[in-house]
């Protein structure tokens, strides 16, 4: 009882501030609280992304796995599977691989195409949510959900143009990509494991991670050099995940080129 | 979408219930003779059915025991502002209860009630309408038809009630007010339902994966049964459901009361009234369940088959 009167004065007296365990702080308030949230419209220097390549999936769904595992062991867990072993399975994923066929017989194209939280940089989940439990970092702009504050009430999943969001059937709380937060700043971990799960599963390298406001970084480069887009460029949330438009390679000896109808504005 | 049955009862129910509470307190602001004890009766019914109206909001909700939370955000959410007013209005409709019941008859109360109906009206409406890319709920008709819907239902429930009640004095106001509105709010709500039927959506499966090759299918959804996605966002209805829940809401929700209330008003047969409620109700619920039936979410061309 204390605790909740503690908890809802706390609310009321600072809404904007939220505290992440285990993130490195970059405000601390004078209450010594730490200051994450970033504010609506605000821009942001520094924003963390995927790139995904879809030149170089081959759909093995490493990725889906590896991220499931994570997730479901770590601090965003557990992730609730229903029915497992049933004829109707379900349950909480953050990434998914999907797969399209472009063209029509004999001249198609399998694409296989990850989808998860793009964490846009006007993410629209996030002034919709009545508790303040959505909310994107001021630190690194990746879109979070405090499990401890969500009330369940799914409108961020209605508001979410992109389907990223679902909702964990057991702890009846919204759940999403964290970019794996809590993995990608912990030093106990060999630096070069400081990346997402599902990117460093990836055999064939179709998952970049960087910041997309570095433009040195690998990110940035490969939006700027082969033709990074957005999905769903006319709703404006500009998602901070951008894709790889397919390419096709000409016969040995020529040069590559990028394919015209398949992929991203080019 | 998936019609949440909470969130259908929740809308219709607070609807009927804001709009018998505006119909009281404009006839109590133009002075329309009516029973004191006949007032009373009618604000406890609406308090009433507004409680039941926000058992069933919690009943949307994943974590009930949470739910106080979501008044902190009400700078930014349409949700946050309606979970404030809503109580608001409940502890309104209470107070002029009490003030009647102990003998204080001011005008400042019906004239709050009437603001702060008008206001939930709009924060409701406003939950739907903001979405901006659930394009049959992103525009203006969504706020009138909640407001006239609501009004429509909260004013044949009032008529009915003077019938029941006897308070013949009060029906001739009622009466007509309801058969006006009800004709308003099935022309608005035609409009909504023939602007959605033929609209054109902004994404298509192109934008949405940015594979821009004009002959495009999805093989695979990346799962092998269903998921939230699937669950929370189709209605999974037949197109011949959908169009009995169309037939149902038109017929029962508006062509329906509108004969019973032409009758009512032009015979001064009561009983009409006490019909036109009773037709008007399972046609409200099939309008709402159909409000959210028709929007189609983008996220939807992401699932276009299990495989």
């Amino acid at each position: 009882m204390i605790q909740w009167l503690k908890d809802l004065m706390a609310g009321v007296a600072q809404p904007m501030a939220l505290v992440e365990e285990g993130v490195r702080p970059v405000a601390i308030s004078s209450e010594g609280r730490v200051s994450v949230r970033a504010d609506q419209g605000e821009t942001l220097a520094k924003q963390l992304a995927l790139v995904i390549d879809l030149n170089v999936c081959v759909g093995c769904h490493a990725c889906v796995t590896s991220c499931k595992q994570w997730n479901t062991s770590g601090s965003a867990g557990p992730l609730a599977d229903e029915k497992p072993y049933g004829a109707d399975p379900t349950g909480t994923f953050f990434n998914r691989v999907q797969t399209y066929e472009a063209g029509a017989y004999p001249v198609t194209e399998t694409i296989h195409f990850p989808k998860s939280c793009l964490h846009c940089e006007d993410p629209p989940c996030v002034p919709v949510c009545p508790t303040g439990a959505s909310y994107k970092r001021k630190e690194d702009g990746i879109v979070l959900v405090d499990y401890d504050k969500c009330i369940g009430c799914k409108y961020c999943a209605w508001a979410c143009p992109y389907g990223a969001r679902e909702l964990d059937e057991e702890r009846q709380v919204m759940t999403k990509c964290t970019l794996c937060v809590d993995r990608i700043y912990d030093e106990k971990l060999p630096k070069e494991d400081r990346k997402p799960a599902c990117v460093k599963a990836c055999p064939t390298g179709a998952r970049i991670f960087g910041d997309v406001k570095d433009p040195n970084s690998e990110a940035s480069i490969a939006i700027r050099e082969r033709g990074g887009y957005s999905l769903m460029p006319e709703w404006n949330t500009s998602p901070a995940n951008q894709y790889l438009p397919r390419r096709v390679t000409d016969v040995a000896g020529g040069a590559s080129k990028v394919q015209p109808t398949v992929g991203g504005e080019r | 979408m998936n019609p949440a049955f909470s969130v259908v009862i929740f809308t219709s129910i607070a609807g009927a219930a804001q709009g018998m509470v505006v119909a009281l307190a404009l006839a109590r602001l133009v002075g329309v003779a009516m029973a004191p004890s006949f007032l009373r009766t009618g604000l406890a019914i609406a308090g009433v059915m507004l409680l039941i109206g926000l058992a069933a909001s919690f009943a949307h909700l994943g974590r009930p025991e949470r739910a106080w939370r979501a008044v902190l955000m009400w700078r930014t959410s349409w949700l946050s502002r309606e979970v404030i007013v809503l109580p608001a209005f409940i502890g309104v409709v209470a107070l002029w209860w009490l003030a009647l019941y102990v003998g204080i008859d001011t005008v400042w109360l019906p004239l709050a009630a009437i603001v702060v109906a008008a206001l939930l009206w709009y924060c409701t409406a406003m939950i739907y309408a903001c979405l901006r890319f659930i394009e049959e709920w992103a525009q203006p008709l969504t706020l009138v038809n909640f407001t006239l819907i609501g009004l429509s239902s909260g004013l044949i429930l009032t008529s009915a009630l003077s019938v029941v009640l006897a308070q013949p004095e009060l029906l001739p106001a009622t009466g007509t007010a309801a058969l006006l509105v009800t004709v308003v709010a099935w022309i608005t709500r035609t409009m909504a339902l023939r602007r959605n039927a033929v609209i054109k959506h902004k994404s298509t499966l192109q934008s949405a994966t940015g594979i821009r090759a004009p002959n495009l299918v999805q093989k695979s959804m990346g799962m092998s049964a269903g998921s939230f996605n699937t669950r929370e966002f189709f209605h999974h209805a037949g197109l011949l459901a959908m169009k009995n829940v169309k037939l149902a809401l038109i017929v029962l929700g508006f062509a329906l009361p509108t004969a019973l209330l032409l009758w009512g008003v032009t015979a001064g047969f009561g009983l009409a009234f006490v019909l036109a409620l009773a037709v008007q109700v399972p046609g409200l619920v099939a309008d709402r369940w159909f409000f959210f039936a028709q929007a189609k979410h983008p996220q939807n061309l992401y699932y276009q088959v299990v495989s």
